[in-house]
C-alpha cells in the first residue's frame, strides 16, 4: 500500500512537528473513515487526528513495565501532549522488559529517561516527566488531563488516583457534568496474567467498587513463622521479621531488599533455620523473592496489557469504536485466554456512591473494633486510618497513627468503648487514609442487642 | 559441581531474575540457544522481536526486501525518519539490537520470494520462523517447506482492529505445562502404605492439646475416612450429601473446652475444606491417557524422541507397579502442623515418589536397550521431571496450512459450528481470507485508496462469497464485516500490532522453552469488542 502524497491534515498548523508524508496513514484509516462498528457519536474527520496531535492531554501513571509500553503505544497512535509520573529509579532487573532503559541508565529516574527516549525516537512527541509520587500533586494538576492511563504495581496508588478523579466530578442539580469526567484506563500484570479496564468515574464501577477483585495479601501466621515452620518461605520470613530486628546486622539499619549483602545474610540465616527443622529448598533466589515480595514479570504480558489500554485510550479520545465495557482479563499460560465482562457498580461504594457509609457497632465495641474493621474488612482495606470526629462543635482526634506524637497521645483511645469516648447514635466520624486523597465520612449506628 | 560465578553470569541472573522465576534457568538456556527468523520488519514483526530480544533470545535474522517508507516509520518504533529509503531489514535490526547486548542479530535484504527461489535450505537453520505481511501464495510455499523440515512456523498479522495468529508445528510435546490450578496428588482413595502406617502410629485421643491441633489434615482425613468406611461398607463419601455428612463426622472430632465450646483447631478446618476435592478418585487425566494410547507411544522406533520413550515407560508403569495410577507427584500442600510431623508426612510422599520414579527409570532403560540406544540417551533428571509432571503432559499437533487451505481438507465443520454465533471471531478469519483473495486478484488490499472504498466493497463481497462457496459454508450474517474491512484498508495500527507482538512472542517462547502450552492453531483478536478466540483449523 502506498499513499505517500503530502498529507492534508490539520495538525494544529505547527510545521515544526515534522510530519513527513504518509506518517499517519495507518491511523487515518480509522479516524477519517467511519464504519458499522464505530461509536454512535463518531464523525469521521481529519480534525480528530489534529485533536490527538495537538490538544489531547494524556497522563500516564507509571513508567515501568506497563508504562514504557504505554508511552510507546500512545506516541505511535498520534498522542503528543503526554505527562508521566513515576517515583522510582531504574534497576538492573527492570531491563528484561522496560525497554526504554539501558545499562547506563541504572539509578536514574524512570520517568525522566523514558520521556527522553520517546521524545527522541518519535519526533514531535512531548512527553513531560515527573519524578514524583502521585500524592505530590493536587486537583489543579489532575484536572488538566483528558484521559488518565495507569500502569501501576500498587493497589493503594490505584485507589488514590481513583479517589482523586472522583473528587473532580461536578454535579449540577444532582446531574453529572460530563466535562468534569476524566476517564481512567487501568492495566495490571503478574507473570502471564493481566487485566485492563475502562473506568468512567461516577458512571461505571470504580476501583473501590471492585475491591474484592484484589484479594488481600496473604501473610503467614506468626505462630507458623515463630514455632512451626514447614516451608522454606517460613524460614526466610522468620529471619526477615524476627531475627533481623533481634540481631540488628549492618548497624541496625532496616532491610534493603536491593542490597545483595542484606539478602545474603538473610539467606544464610534462613538456611540455618531450615537445617534445624530438616526443611529443604531455601535458595538465594527464593530468599530475595520472599523478602522483596517479588512478582515475576515478562515483556510479553506487559506488551499485551499496555497495548489494550492504549487501544482504549485511542477509542475513548476519538470515538472511532466502542470502548471496552468494562473489564478484560488475560492469561496465556495454556493457549490464549481473554474474558471480557461488565463489572458492576457497587451501590454503596465507599468512593463513588453518594450514599453515606455507616458502621454498625455494638455498645460494647471499642475504637479498636472500628479501627480493625477499617483495616481488615475486604471492602475497606485501609492501611493506617486517622479517625477524628466533631464534638460540641469542636474537632476531636480519636486516633491518628500517621503522626507519631499524636499517635502516642491518642493510642489509649483504642481500648476505650465508643460510648465512653462520647460517640452517640448517628454521629459522624471522619476517616483519612493513604488509600484515598479525600477524607471519608462514616455514620455510627449502634446495633440493637438481641 | 557449581559453575564458576563470574560477573557476566551474575549480571544475567539479576537482569533476567523476573522471568527466571517463570521458566527457570533451564528454560532460559533453551531461549539463549534459539535462532529466530522474522520475515518482514513490519510493526507487528518488530514488536514480536522486541519481546523476544528483551528476555534474551540467542539470535535473530530479519529477512525483508523492502525499503523503509514514510508510513512504516509512522507505526514502527524501530524505524526512524532518517531511515526512509534505506533497507527496512537493516534499520530494524540495528535499532532492535540496542535492546539487549546479549543478543546477536543480522539483516538479509532479500524478499522471502527470493529466498524461497534461491536458497530455501537457509530457512532450515532456524529454531522457528515468524512471518508477517506475507502474501498468500508465498506463505503457502514457505509453509510447506518448513512443515516438511519440521521447523515451527508462526504467522502473525495486524489488520485494522483485527489481529490474527497461526501456529504450524507438526508435533510439540510439553512436560512442564505448569497448569494454573493443578489438583493435589494426595491419593486418599488409594492411601499410600506409608501414610497408613504413619496414621496408625498416631492416637488422636491420647494427644495433648498442642499435638491434636497440629496434626496434619492429611492424617485426619485418612483416619476419619477409615471410620466412615467402617460404617459404609468400605465405600468413601461420593456425593454431596455424603460429603456433607463426612464433614460433620470430621467436625465431631474437634476437641471441646471445659464449657463444651469447640476449640479453634485450624487443621480440622483445613480437613473439612479439603473434603470437596481430596476424596475424588485419583485417575489418569484424559490428556495423559490420550498420550499413552497415542501411536507415537505404542509404536516406538529408534527415531522416537525421549518424550515418547518415557511415555511408553509410563504406560508400562501404570499397568504394573502403578496399579492403574501415575507415579506419585510427591509434593503435598502446606498445612497446619508442627514442623516435625509435617516433614515426616512430606518424606513419606517424597519416598513413594522416588520409588515410583526408580521403577519408571528402570523401564526407560529397558526400552532404550531394546531400541539399541545408549543408556545415557535420557538422563535421570529428565525422567524425574517427567514423573513429577506426568499428570500435566501435553502434546500439540497443528494441521498444516496446506490442509487448512485445501477445500477438501478444510476445517469446514469447525468453522460452520462457530458460524452460529453472528459475532464470532471466525467471521474475521473469513474476512482475512477474502482480503488475501482480493489481493491475489487485484494486487492491493480493499480500501487502500480513499476514492475506491465503495467499489472495493463490492469486489470484496464477491471474494467473500467465493471463499464461502469453496468451503461450503453459509452466508455472512451481516454486511458490516465487509464495510468494516474496507474501512481498514489493511492499515496496521501500532497498538493492535503491539498486542499481537506480545501474544506471538509468548507463543514462540513456549515453543522454544518447551514450557507452558501453545495454542492450537488459529487465534483471532478483535480490538473493537476486546474479545478473542482460538480455532483449530
Amino acid at each position: 500500500m502506498s499513499n505517500d502524497e503530502p498529507m492534508v491534515v490539520d495538525d494544529g498548523g505547527d510545521a515544526e512537528k515534522q510530519n513527513w508524508p504518509g506518517r499517519w496513514n495507518h491511523v487515518k484509516k480509522l479516524l477519517e473513515r467511519t464504519g458499522p462498528f464505530a461509536h454512535s457519536d463518531f464523525e469521521a474527520s481529519p480534525e480528530i487526528l489534529g485533536f490527538l496531535l495537538s490538544m489531547c492531554k494524556v497522563l500516564v501513571i507509571g513508567a515501568g513495565g506497563l508504562g514504557c509500553e504505554i508511552l510507546k503505544d500512545l506516541a505511535l497512535s498520534g498522542f503528543r501532549q503526554i505527562e508521566v509520573i513515576d517515583m522510582d529509579t531504574i534497576d538492573l532487573s527492570n531491563l528484561n522488559r522496560q525497554f526504554l532503559f539501558r545499562l547506563k541508565d541504572i539509578g536514574q529516574p524512570k520517568a525522566t529517561v523514558a520521556a527522553e527516549f520517546i521524545n527522541k525516537r518519535i519526533p514531535g512527541c512531548e512527553v513531560k516527566p515527573h519524578f514524583n509520587k502521585i500524592q505530590d500533586f493536587d486537583e489543579s494538576f489532575y484536572r488538566q488531563f483528558h484521559i488518565v492511563v495507569c500502569g501501576l504495581d500498587s493497589i493503594i496508588a490505584r485507589r488514590w488516583i481513583n479517589g482523586m478523579l472522583l473528587s473532580l466530578l461536578r454535579y449540577e442539580d444532582g446531574v453529572l457534568d460530563q466535562a468534569s469526567l476524566i476517564p481512567m484506563i487501568d492495566g495490571g500484570t503478574e507473570g502471564f496474567k493481566g487485566n485492563a479496564r475502562v473506568i468512567l468515574p461516577g458512571m461505571t464501577p470504580c476501583i473501590e467498587c471492585t475491591l474484592d477483585l484484589y484479594p488481600p495479601q496473604v501473610n503467614f501466621p506468626m505462630c507458623t513463622i515463630a514455632h512451626t515452620p514447614r516451608l522454606p518461605a517460613h524460614c526466610i520470613e522468620y529471619v526477615k521479621v524476627l531475627l533481623w530486628p533481634q540481631e540488628k546486622p549492618f548497624d541496625g539499619v532496616a532491610i534493603d531488599g536491593d542490597d545483595p549483602d542484606h539478602i545474603q545474610w538473610i539467606f544464610e540465616k534462613s538456611q540455618q533455620r531450615a537445617d534445624e527443622y530438616n526443611i529443604q529448598g531455601v535458595t538465594y533466589r527464593l530468599t530475595q523473592g520472599v523478602v522483596k515480595r517479588i512478582i515475576p514479570a515478562v515483556a510479553s504480558t506487559n506488551a499485551v496489557i499496555a497495548a489494550q489500554c492504549v487501544t482504549e485510550v485511542f477509542k475513548v479520545a476519538s470515538s472511532c469504536c466502542n470502548p471496552l465495557n468494562n473489564y478484560m482479563v488475560f492469561n496465556d499460560t495454556d493457549g490464549l485466554y481473554t474474558y471480557t465482562f461488565e463489572a458492576e457498580k457497587k451501590e454503596d461504594c465507599l468512593a463513588c456512591s453518594q450514599i453515606p457509609q455507616t458502621i454498625q457497632v455494638s455498645t460494647d465495641d471499642t475504637l479498636q473494633t472500628v479501627y480493625d474493621y477499617l483495616c481488615e474488612n475486604p471492602q475497606m482495606q485501609m492501611k493506617s486510618p486517622n479517625i477524628t470526629t466533631t464534638m460540641d462543635g469542636k474537632n476531636k482526634t480519636l486516633y491518628m497513627p500517621t503522626i507519631e506524637s499524636i499517635k502516642k497521645r491518642t493510642k489509649e483511645n483504642l481500648a476505650k468503648k465508643l460510648t465512653d469516648l462520647g460517640l452517640t447514635e448517628g454521629q459522624e466520624i471522619v476517616v483519612s487514609d493513604q488509600t484515598s486523597p479525600t477524607s471519608l465520612i462514616f455514620v455510627i449506628k449502634f446495633k440493637v442487642n438481641s | 559441581m557449581a559453575a564458576p560465578v563470574n560477573r557476566k553470569n551474575v549480571d544475567k541472573k539479576a537482569k533476567y531474575d523476573r522471568q527466571l522465576r517463570l521458566w527457570g534457568d533451564h528454560g532460559q538456556a533453551l531461549l539463549e540457544n534459539a535462532k529466530i527468523c522474522l520475515i518482514n520488519a513490519s510493526a507487528t514483526g518488530t514488536e514480536i522481536l522486541k519481546n523476544l530480544i528483551l528476555p534474551g533470545i540467542g539470535s535473530f535474522t530479519i529477512i525483508d526486501g523492502n525499503k523503509v517508507k514514510g508510513e512504516d516509520v509512522g507505526n514502527n518504533f524501530f524505524l526512524t525518519q532518517d531511515s526512509i529509503g534505506k533497507s527496512r531489514a537493516q534499520v530494524a535490526t540495528e535499532l532492535l539490537l540496542e535492546l539487549n547486548n546479549d543478543v546477536t542479530g543480522n539483516a538479509v535484504e532479500e524478499s522471502p520470494e527470493q529466498i524461497l527461489e534461491n536458497n530455501p535450505e537457509y530457512l532450515k537453520s532456524f529454531t522457528i520462523v515468524i512471518v508477517t505481511s506475507l502474501v498468500e501464495r508465498t506463505l503457502l510455499d514457505l509453509s510447506s517447506i518448513l512443515y516438511a523440515a519440521d521447523i515451527p512456523l508462526l504467522v502473525c498479522r495486524s489488520y485494522g482492529m483485527i489481529g490474527y495468529m497461526r501456529l504450524v508445528v507438526k508435533e510439540h510435546t510439553v512436560i512442564e505445562s505448569q497448569p494454573d490450578n493443578a489438583h493435589e496428588d494426595l491419593r486418599l482413595d488409594k492411601p499410600l502404605a506409608g501414610l497408613v502406617e504413619y496414621a496408625h502410629s498416631l492416637d488422636l485421643e491420647a494427644m495433648t492439646k498442642q499435638e491434636h491441633m497440629h496434626t496434619p489434615y492429611l492424617v485426619l482425613l485418612y483416619k476419619f475416612l477409615e471410620k466412615w468406611k467402617e460404617m459404609h461398607n468400605g465405600q468413601v463419601p461420593k456425593n454431596y450429601k455424603e460429603k456433607t455428612s463426612f464433614k460433620d463426622l470430621l467436625r465431631s472430632g474437634i476437641r471441646k473446652n471445659e464449657h463444651g465450646v469447640p476449640e479453634d483447631e485450624e487443621n480440622f478446618d483445613e480437613a473439612i475444606m479439603a473434603v470437596n476435592t481430596a476424596l475424588n478418585p485419583s485417575k489418569i487425566p484424559s490428556e495423559v491417557q490420550g498420550i499413552i494410547d497415542d501411536p507415537a507411544c505404542t509404536n516406538l522406533s529408534s527415531e522416537s524422541s525421549s518424550f515418547w520413550i518415557m511415555a511408553q515407560a509410563l504406560k508400562q508403569f501404570i499397568a504394573n507397579e502403578g496399579n492403574g495410577m501415575l507415579p506419585l507427584r510427591g509434593a503435598i500442600p502446606d498445612m497446619t502442623a508442627d514442623s516435625k510431623r509435617y516433614i515426616q508426612l512430606q518424606n513419606i510422599y517424597k519416598e513413594q515418589a522416588r520409588t515410583d520414579c526408580i521403577a519408571v527409570t528402570s523401564r526407560v532403560q529397558q526400552i532404550l536397550t531394546s531400541l539399541g540406544k545408549a543408556s545415557d540417551t535420557i538422563q535421570d533428571n529428565e525422567i524425574k521431571l517427567f514423573c513429577k509432571n506426568s499428570a500435566f503432559l501435553r502434546v500439540i499437533r497443528c494441521r498444516s496450512l496446506t490442509q487448512e487451505y485445501s477445500p477438501d481438507s478444510a476445517a469446514t465443520q469447525e468453522i460452520s459450528m462457530n458460524f452460529e454465533n453472528p459475532d464470532s471471531e471466525i467471521y474475521w478469519y473469513i474476512m482475512l481470507r477474502a482480503a488475501d483473495k482480493f489481493y491475489s486478484q487485484y494486487s492491493y488490499f480493499p480500501g487502500t485508496y480513499d476514492d475506491q472504498v465503495d467499489s472495493d466493497s463490492v469486489k470484496l463481497k464477491s471474494c467473500v462469497c467465493s471463499i464461502l462457496q469453496e468451503l461450503t459454508l453459509g452466508a455472512l450474517p451481516k454486511e458490516d464485516y465487509i464495510q468494516e474491512l474496507c474501512r481498514y484498508g489493511a492499515c496496521e495500527l501500532h497498538s493492535v500490532a503491539s498486542f499481537m507482538g506480545g501474544v506471538a512472542a509468548q507463543e514462540v517462547i513456549k515453543i522454544v522453552t518447551n514450557q507452558f502450552v501453545p495454542f492450537n492453531n488459529t487465534y483471532l483478536y478483535n480490538a473493537m469488542t476486546t474479545t478473542s478466540a482460538t480455532f483449530q483449523l
